[in-house]
């Protein structure tokens, strides 16, 4: 026992305190007053210059939410949110428009480059070298829509963007600038009325992504936004849209780090994908907000909605997600597999240290024939924390052909943490075919002792072994990602912080 | 000085004690031989020396090259030059076993303030290895042991004795689950390491393999003692009568 529990100790002592992105930036900013009212959400839709159109839109989705409930189904505890203690908007001031980085706060820019994200630098990453038989050597470019506290700050890459026809810019301005897509798919996925935290979204959401590619289009990049929470209670509630039309593929990459809080911050955003005929969209997040400290004090609480909609025949979504951050994370991105001969996929990372509580799955549901899905979910549990796999697999009855193959695997690291996996399959034709298999392990005190023996500290050790079992979800991610990624996953399960 | 003396060394599992005043001297250019029956104390010698959490040591020291190996962690003293090949390596699935080589190798140069080895230069020394013990690419490329037969996971065990260059190698029944083709490759492949900066400790029940890896010193152990110690001719003899002469002894 003495191995585990010396990782035990070293995990318990991984206190969030140390927590790497724990600084907070310095700057005013614009906020709503306190609480959420219809005035809240004509303040917020004023803010934004949005066409009535949007506030009705909103107003509507408010009126619902005001009349259902929080939902409590998931192994999850927390302290009731008081709604009326939320500030549900803040902008860092604006100085007027802004056309270049110069002219953006230098704390800001401060910000990003403490997490690591050198804007003036990031245009053109270095191309990462792929091993042996691999394509793609060459430079690889990701553009980075910077959500800064709710205001897309800065936006590059747009020119090349715009040779491809591609649409990539803060949701605010889709709405202003192109509201006959937006008009047409926003809420289409996700409607308005979905659930308590999607609808509270839909009422009061600041900003986010639109992406729309064209028809026949490749995104000629990875497209990445990165998220940061920053101002004290302030609710962050992002929205994203991304629409890849007929034959178009996009991959998009999400990256979250978020400042050090005593108060526990309410995040419920929304994202909605839509694909139609042969399109491809390929979604990826890493996340890794403040957890609480050791005591599970503060950490971000997680309610998002993520869901896909295969549209169109024979397209594809595939979400690949790393979670390792917040103090309660309820997430499920779904795909509905509308269109025949659609795909869905779901590769998810799971780590859940200290106090968090982690409820997260997917839904694949079969509409079209010949559908297809597959979901491989790795969830690792250590400290005390509570770590369960949700998922639903169903096929309507017309969905002749569908197959959905599961696997979810938990590892367990200490003997105080819990691992759960509920799984629901509903087939409702007989010619549907579902898979599903499931495991539980601890990690083993021989392997660390065989990985030790050969040099390895305990804490390289789990590093080394965690990143053996979530292997087949890392290799989903883009090359860039995945280092990120593994970096982490040893953060996260290590104590080695910074 | 002797790179290893173990001094009157007592050990206990679950207050239950398994070696009760063991001493044993071990110096560069040697190779012993450990034999015993079951439940002599062999593999506990062999953890308790490797760091191996869940034994207690209530009595006696341990020295590694004048220093008290008791007070080292299990990776210390593997930095230090301590390996133990394993009588039942274990399997560490998504880890290819490339990565875990370079990944341990670097991990020891650089608890001892040396540069890291580069992917070039790693893949250039470990083919050099991997060919001299006949290990195919396509097995490195494997997860940790994932799927290996016998004979591939000690010919693995000793693929790492020749990449991080230890000191002091100790075999755990390296023989155990070998049939006689593939021990005669692994015994050759501890052979090439023999060397005067280096010593062995091969711990085995039967002669059979002390034919393939010849010992300098060969030590019966019984009831968790060192009951004996003579040349290479003293485990023919124990082939001959067995270990109850010497559980009397004891």
């Amino acid at each position: 026992m003495a191995a585990v529990q010396e990782t035990v100790d070293r995990v318990r002592r991984i206190d969030v305190d140390q927590y790497r992105y724990g600084f907070e930036t310095l700057i005013e900013s614009d906020k709503a007053p306190k609480g959420l009212s219809e005035d809240t959400v004509r303040f917020i839709s004023a803010k934004k210059n949005e066409p009535a159109w949007m506030l009705e839109w909103r107003l509507e989705a408010y009126r619902r939410w005001l009349t259902m409930t929080e939902p409590k189904w998931a192994r999850v505890n927390y302290p009731k949110i008081d709604y009326q203690d939320l500030y549900y908007y803040a902008a860092p001031k604006a100085k007027k428009t802004v056309s270049s980085l110069d002219e953006i706060d230098p704390e800001i820019l401060k910000t990003y480059e403490k997490l690591g994200i050198p804007l003036r630098e990031v245009e053109v990453l270095e191309g990462v070298v792929r091993p042996e038989g691999e394509e793609g050597s060459g430079q690889r470019k990701i553009a980075v829509d910077a959500v800064f506290d709710s205001v897309s700050v800065a936006t590059t890459f747009q020119k090349e963007l715009k040779k491809a026809g591609v649409i990539f810019m803060p949701i605010s301005e889709a709405i202003r600038e192109h509201p006959e897509l937006v008009k047409k798919y926003l809420g289409s996925v996700v409607p308005t009325s979905d659930n308590y935290f999607a609808t509270l979204n839909s009422a009061v959401f600041s900003d986010g992504s639109f992406v729309y590619v064209p028809p026949g289009v490749r995104c000629p990049m990875e497209l990445s936004t990165y998220f940061r929470i920053n101002e004290r209670n302030t609710g962050q509630f992002e929205r994203t849209l991304i629409i890849a039309d007929k034959g178009a593929y996009v991959s998009y990459l999400e990256g979250c780090t978020a400042p050090q809080r005593d108060e526990n911050q309410l995040h419920a955003a929304v994202v909605e994908l839509v694909t139609l005929d042969d399109a491809e969209i390929k979604y990826s997040t890493v996340q890794n907000w403040y957890p609480g400290n050791s005591e599970g004090v503060g950490g971000i609480y997680n309610f998002v909605t993520k869901r896909g909609d295969c549209r169109g025949n024979n397209s594809k979504i595939s979400w690949t997600q790393v979670e390792t951050g917040s103090a309660i994370t309820w997430k499920y991105p779904s795909c509905i597999l509308r269109g025949d001969n659609s795909r869905g996929e779901f590769y998810s990372v799971a780590i859940s240290n200290g106090h968090q509580q982690v409820d997260s799955g997917t839904k694949m549901i079969h509409l079209g024939k010949n559908t297809t899905s597959r979901i491989i979910s790795k969830g690792i549990a250590a400290g005390v924390s509570q770590n369960t796999y949700r998922g639903l697999v169903t096929a309507h009855r017309k969905a002749t052909g569908a197959r959905n193959f599961t696997a979810c695997d938990s590892l367990l690291i200490g003997d105080k943490c819990g691992a759960h996996t509920v799984p629901y399959v509903e087939a409702k034709n007989s010619s549907a075919l579902f898979e599903h298999e499931a495991t539980t392990s601890k990690i083993s005190e021989d392997v660390l002792f065989y990985c030790v023996q050969r040099g390895l500290t305990q804490e390289e050790a789990v590093g080394l072994v965690v990143n053996g079992f979530v292997k087949d979800v890392l290799q989903q991610l883009p090359m860039e990602f995945a280092v990120e990624a593994q970096k982490l996953i040893s953060i996260s399960l290590e104590g080695s912080v910074g | 000085m002797s790179l290893l003396e173990v001094k009157d060394l007592q050990v206990s599992v679950d207050e239950r004690e398994i070696l009760h005043g063991l001493s044993l001297t071990v110096n560069l250019g040697e190779i012993h031989a450990i034999m015993g029956p079951n439940g002599s104390g062999k593999s506990t010698l062999s953890h308790v020396i490797a760091g191996k959490p869940g034994y207690e040591v209530t009595g006696g020291e341990i020295l590694f090259k004048g220093e008290d190996l008791l007070e080292m962690s299990p990776d210390e003293r593997a930095v230090k030059g301590v390996f133990l090949a394993f009588q039942y390596p274990v399997e560490i699935p998504g880890v290819t076993t490339i990565n875990f080589l370079r990944t341990a190798l670097n991990a020891q140069r650089k608890a001892r303030g040396e540069s890291e080895f580069l992917v070039p230069d790693f893949l250039k020394k470990m083919r050099s290895v991997a060919s001299s013990l006949n290990i195919p690419m396509d097995m490195l490329k494997r997860g940790v042991n994932v799927g290996f037969s016998g004979g591939e996971k000690k010919r693995n065990e000793i693929l790492q004795m020749a990449l991080f260059e230890p000191s002091l190698c100790i075999l755990d029944e390296m023989d155990s689950g070998l049939d006689i083709d593939a021990l005669r490759v692994a015994a050759d492949g501890v052979n090439a390491l023999r060397s005067p900066d280096r010593a062995m400790v091969v711990i085995t029940h039967y002669q059979r393999l002390l034919n393939y890896i010849v010992p300098d010193v060969v030590h019966v152990m019984s009831k968790g003692r060192v009951v004996k110690s003579g040349g290479k001719e003293l485990a023919l003899e124990l082939e001959a009568s067995g270990y109850a002469q010497f559980e009397d002894a004891a």
